[in-house]
């Protein structure tokens, strides 16, 4: 197998280059962003692109890569400007799927790292959102309505490539040691914030179990779309006493707005789509993807509860070890210099 | 509500996404059957008792315990025909719908919990859920909003008895004069729902809720205005003032559970026949009006019974 990883600078992208490296099956890792790999890499060979993946088909073509890992799409809009946001996801994944879709292309299985936020959270919602349910009323926001654009591109893409095996999986919030979403920036705060008079049912997945689907799907042939969340859901206030941390009511009304100073004093930042799911919360049939054969590690409850004990580590004993930094020559070195005796383990 | 019931999901989605009743296909050993520290059964984590539909069995308990004297006392329900409800399996529960603010769903769901000690998930408008508070009381005690995929998941998934009110607010926003007529069961919703999760629709009759809180005139202005279904005026404002909001006129209740209705066809099917669907309802309708009509012949007053 021979895989491209899009948005190796993220944690997925380097995360899942670690593991893919870990294969034997797994010939060749290249890996493609504008920003370093995040964590240490063996073998992974790092190109450095444009946001939009304009070189993408000649690396493609010049690598011969039969696997695309797509971790590059932005859930998470606290991160980027709205332009920003656009490239990547929507230019980004066009780009990428014109490369995989050239006509002698060697690609022929493309992972989507998609979000559960592509069914919005709105009243008139079903409990639990099946892969095929639609949407009750159309995208609210920038990251909502860009996400929608870049899965109808794969799916397009899915029908007119037929010899392709293409997977979006769609993640619900996650939580974990490493991961900076809204959701766990908000349960680090003294207090978590609320929406008065609302206690959502909520659903989070663990990073490690987003990982394991990922290689999952990638080493198994499971084509379609699947919701991956964890087992249950928790009321938000549950969530906090979880996480032993008392709340903090906003105002329900005009909650954006009251939200703004304490975005401006850098305090905290929800996103308008993170307060809709403080109001109406969002659920999932996660049941496809088990058909599958794909067991979780946490339910929702263990997954907030994992964060709440890596919470509690990370106050005694600090957020672990030196950060990693990527030097260009030294990773050349390690890969490529006759120097170094390879496949010694 | 009703207007929910008969959305049809447009399909969307990826070649071969559908065909997965493959069982599980052979795992890789290096990454994912994983150890499960904490399993499936997640129950020691759980700091609440709140179920995937929102529902706290503690908070039903609180809410029985200050329902039961206005139940017993208050109305004095009397029931008939309770061993029509199964006491396993899914059913769909159908009642009339009536009193500007429903005082029938809160007594069915009473009722049929402290007599067969089985929950009963009642479906209501969507709207409910966007009011702060009440929206998050309601769904604690048992409200679920009436959208089709979630009656179906309650009824087939989880085999629960599911209360739903077919008129909808047409039911409840109807004027005095028209009290114990029945209005149109929605698009027949109910029944292909109760169709595809295989289970059978107990209909139940309900007299006394439509003197609760008659309604006496109702503004379609004001309604458009605020948006919101009814705007009434109830006998219970004119007599008792602003708390006539709350405060239930002393009717006597009966309620009739009629014999399940069972449906002859396959379940999980992608769509029956819309004839067939329309029939059944109307002969549930039916049913229940011919039902009602029999219990206020027998009925020598509306306070005694």
């Amino acid at each position: 197998m021979r895989v491209l990883v899009t948005g190796l600078g993220t944690f997925w992208g380097s995360r899942l280059a670690q593991e893919l490296e870990a294969r034997r099956d797994v010939e060749v890792v290249v890996g493609v962003d504008t920003t370093e790999p995040m964590l240490p890499l063996e073998r992974t060979e790092f190109v450095r692109t444009d946001s939009s993946h304009s070189i993408l088909q000649r690396i493609v073509q010049a690598t011969q890569v039969d696997t695309i890992l797509h971790t590059h799409l932005v859930v998470d809009s606290t991160k980027l400007s709205g332009r920003a946001m656009h490239e990547i996801n929507v230019i980004g994944t066009m780009n990428l799927l014109a490369a995989a879709g050239a006509a002698d292309s060697p690609v022929r299985k493309i992972v989507v790292k998609s979000s559960t936020l592509v069914y919005g959270s709105n009243y008139q919602d079903p409990y639990f959102f099946r892969e095929e349910t639609p949407r009750t009323r159309g995208p609210q926001t920038g990251i909502e309505r860009s996400l929608l654009e870049s899965e109808s591109f794969v799916r397009d893409f899915a029908e007119d490539n037929p010899h392709v095996l293409v997977t979006v999986l769609r993640f619900s919030n996650v939580l974990g040691d490493h991961m900076a979403t809204p959701f766990a920036h908000a349960l680090r705060l003294p207090a978590a914030p609320e929406l008065l008079g609302f206690d959502p049912r909520l659903q989070f997945i663990h990073e490690d179990d987003v990982v394991n689907a990922l290689m999952y799907t990638t080493t198994h042939d499971v084509a379609g779309i699947y919701n991956v969340a964890g087992d249950g859901l928790v009321t938000w206030s549950e969530v906090c006493r979880i996480m032993g941390r008392p709340r903090v009511p906003l105002p329900p009304v005009l909650a954006n707005l009251a939200v703004e100073p304490l975005r401006a004093m850098r305090l905290v930042d929800l996103p308008p789509e993170m307060l809709a799911l403080l109001r109406y919360g969002r659920g999932v049939d996660n049941s496809r993807f088990k058909r599958t054969g794909f067991r979780y590690k946490y339910t929702t409850a263990g997954t907030v509860d994992a964060f709440a004990r890596s919470l509690r580590l990370q106050r005694a004993v600090g957020s672990g070890g030196p950060e990693y930094r990527y030097e260009r020559d030294v990773e050349t070195f390690f890969r490529h210099s006759p120097a170094v005796v390879r496949g010694r383990r | 509500m009703s207007d929910q019931w008969d959305q049809q999901a447009p399909t969307v989605h990826l070649r071969e996404s559908d065909d997965l009743n493959v069982e599980a296909p052979p795992q890789s050993t290096e990454l994912v059957p994983v150890p499960q520290p904490e399993g499936d059964d997640d129950s020691l984590l759980r700091r609440g008792d709140v179920d995937a539909w929102g529902r706290s069995e503690r908070l039903r308990e609180v809410a029985r315990m200050i329902y039961d004297p206005m139940y017993r006392h208050w109305f004095r329900v009397e029931w008939e025909g309770l061993e029509h409800i199964p006491r396993a399996g899914g059913a769909l529960l159908v009642a009339n719908h009536a009193a500007a603010i429903p005082s029938d769903a809160p007594t069915i769901m009473h009722g049929i919990e402290t007599e067969l000690q089985r929950p009963v998930y009642g479906l209501a408008e969507n709207l409910l859920r966007a009011i702060p508070m009440l929206g998050t009381i309601w769904s604690r005690v048992g409200g679920v909003p009436a959208h089709p995929d979630n009656a179906y998941r309650l009824l087939h998934d989880d085999q629960q008895l599911v209360l739903v009110f077919p008129e909808g607010t047409k039911g409840t926003g109807k004027l005095y004069r028209d009290r114990y007529k029945l209005n149109r069961f929605g698009r027949g919703g109910f029944v292909e729902i109760a169709m595809r999760a295989g289970v059978p629709v107990v209909p139940i009759a309900v007299v006394g809720a439509e003197e609760s809180m008659p309604m006496v005139w109702k503004s379609p202005r004001l309604a458009k205005l605020l948006n919101v279904p009814y705007v009434p005026v109830t006998a219970n404002m004119l007599l008792f003032g602003p708390a006539g909001l709350f405060l239930y006129l002393p009717a006597k209740f009966k309620l009739r559970v009629l014999p399940p209705v069972e449906f002859d066809v396959p379940p999980d099917q992608e769509r029956y026949s819309r004839s067939r669907v329309m029939d059944e309802a109307e002969h549930i309708r039916e049913r229940i009006q011919l039902a009602l009509f029999d219990m206020l012949r027998a009925r020598r007053s509306v306070w005694a019974g």
